[in-house]
């Protein structure tokens, strides 16, 4: 375990350097305990795929000064609390997807790289089961663990300047959904109808860090159905 | 009861301090660039200090104030003939003109009792990526009306003294507007410093940036000699904050402001120092900066002056509006 600053406002207390996911879900366990000690100075706890990220409100009178110090201390008040309790955070989400072409941007590409035949592509993201172990990159996108190893490709050679809102996709060992119309790389094999997040909710993002994720196929008929209702 | 905008300008958007709690789900902060010029603004007008005001950016609007408003302008000095850094009483039908900002990049335009937004997710600011938050989730256009939300605030003027022509005989002072360019803006070193070579740490450090014209709230693009790529194999992605210091392959490093991504695949050099932040947020592009090391301890200091003269200056404001 080692602490590094962001600056002087956050520091990140790392673990591993290598995505492995029994440590990511010791963070997603301590990410969760430190949340809920509720202290005054603490912005943001934000579980990473190594690690877990605090941010600090250093204008706060309790704030202890030196972000380093402060993060070790939390870490290590709450790191056995972390470990002793069974229960996984998170909850288990069911996303419906279709994997229909028309939603499947890279479906043909990812199934000549993996040797499969299309419905193979789909039929193994859809028989995974994943866990959420980072969110970044846009509010409520997912990075989920769990992916098949067969359909472990690597990210598109040019990235896409829109990928639609609801694309689901896959690179290297992970799947993500992306919640808006934005650009991005990973290989698109298929669209969910659901908002992935809508800052109007209680809850705005769909998927937490640490959920356990499984997406259900669906039809066209299904998908135009489920989105007109969203 | 409004502000109608008649010209929007390059960029003018609501902003307060912005969202904490939602970086779990990958939803930076945001708020306004320069937090320093808005708390001064929401003062000068008796504001609390989380009220939203609108942030104008490079190239200002032009406004019409429909009713008699309590106003104050900070940050950026613009091309208007509009009183600065002080409260002004603008009588209705009083325009706001501003050209282009002349010195420093934005400016905050605050009203007494603050607009008639709702919060999302607690915070007015208007996040743009996610076109939520702000009027209506985006940068005001033409013929938009922004409503007061508590009109009857315009008497706070009548609290002031040795007031003449609308507006007092004191300002209060800019105090993250640069003096001279390049100007200094310190640094910790990041996560992946030591496995860029010595020739791309030393340039990060004797370079004299540019912002280029490709920045925005997400982040400022700096333009200089391209970096050299880190050692070592692809990094995992982690976390990232404001003023993380972010080198993409093409070495141009980004620096990562207030909308920025929470997360990123990209080496981290640097961390500009949180109290040199709003000093960096208001260079144009085209504006100079150097970058200079720092430690943890002098990064709390620099912090605690900023916040020093903030408080002092924000002091002063108080004891003008309560000296009757």
């Amino acid at each position: 375990m080692g602490v590094v600053p962001l600056g002087d406002s956050a520091a990140y207390v790392e673990f591993c350097t290598t995505l492995d996911l029994e440590v990511n879900s010791v963070v997603q366990r301590l990410a969760l305990a430190i949340l809920r000690r509720k202290v005054p100075w603490v912005r943001d706890v934000v579980p990473a795929l190594g690690g877990v990220a605090l941010h600090f409100d250093p204008d706060n009178a309790e704030f202890p000064g030196n972000p380093l110090e402060a993060a070790l201390e939390l870490v290590n008040d709450s790191l056995k609390q972390a470990l002793a309790t069974k229960d996984e955070p998170g909850r288990e989400v069911e996303l419906p997807v279709c994997y229909e072409p028309e939603f499947a941007l890279d479906l043909a590409e990812v199934a000549k790289l993996a040797e499969l035949a299309l419905e193979g592509v789909a039929s193994r993201h859809a028989a995974g089961e994943y866990r959420v172990l980072m969110m970044g990159f846009a509010p409520g996108h997912a990075y989920m663990g769990g992916l098949d190893p067969k359909l472990a490709v690597p990210r598109r050679a040019s990235p896409r300047a829109v990928v639609p809102a609801g694309s689901v996709a896959i690179a290297n060992e992970q799947t993500v959904v992306y919640p808006y119309a934005i650009s991005g790389g990973w290989n698109v094999i298929g669209r969910t109808p659901m908002v992935l997040f809508d800052a109007k909710r209680a809850r705005p993002s769909l998927l937490w860090p640490g959920d356990r994720v499984r997406f259900r196929a669906i039809s066209r008929d299904e998908f135009m159905q489920m989105a007109k209702r969203a | 009861m409004s502000i109608r905008v008649l010209r929007p300008g390059l960029l003018t958007t609501v902003q307060d301090r912005g969202r904490h709690g939602y970086q779990r789900v990958g939803l930076c902060p945001g708020g306004a660039m320069d937090p320093v010029a808005l708390a001064l603004a929401n003062a000068l007008v008796g504001n609390p200090a989380d009220e939203a005001a609108l942030e104008i950016t490079v190239i200002g609007p032009e406004l019409v104030f429909e009713e008699d408003t309590l106003v104050a302008v900070c940050g950026a000095e613009f091309d208007t003939s509009f009183p600065r850094n002080r409260p002004v009483l603008a009588r209705a039908g009083t325009r706001y003109v501003a050209g282009r900002a002349k010195r420093g990049a934005r400016a905050y335009i605050a009203v007494a009792g603050g607009f008639a937004v709702d919060p999302v997710l607690g915070s007015r600011s208007t996040y743009l990526p996610g076109q939520f938050g702000g009027y209506e989730g985006r940068a005001l256009k033409h013929g938009d009306v922004l409503p007061l939300r508590d009109p009857a605030a315009v008497d706070r003027f009548s609290a002031l003294k040795k007031v003449r022509d609308g507006t007092v005989r004191w300002s209060a002072p800019p105090l993250t507007l640069p003096d001279r360019e390049p100007i200094l803006v310190h640094v910790i070193e990041g996560q992946h410093f030591s496995s860029f070579d010595a020739n791309s740490q030393r340039a990060f450090f004797d370079t004299v940036w540019r912002v280029a014209p490709e920045s925005n709230r997400m982040g400022f693009r700096l333009s200089g000699p391209p970096l050299g790529r880190p050692q070592g194999d692809e990094i995992l992605s982690g976390p990232t904050c404001l003023g993380s210091v972010q080198v993409p392959p093409s070495g141009v490093p980004i620096a990562l402001m207030a909308d920025h991504q929470t997360t990123g695949g990209y080496p981290r050099i640097a961390e500009i120092a949180s109290a040199d932040v709003a000093r960096l947020a208001q260079l144009a592009p085209g504006g100079r900066l150097h970058f200079a090391k720092c430690s943890l301890e002098m990064a709390a200091e620099l912090r605690r002056d900023a916040r020093t003269r903030l408080e002092s200056a924000l002091r002063g404001i108080a004891w003008e509006y309560q000296r009757k």
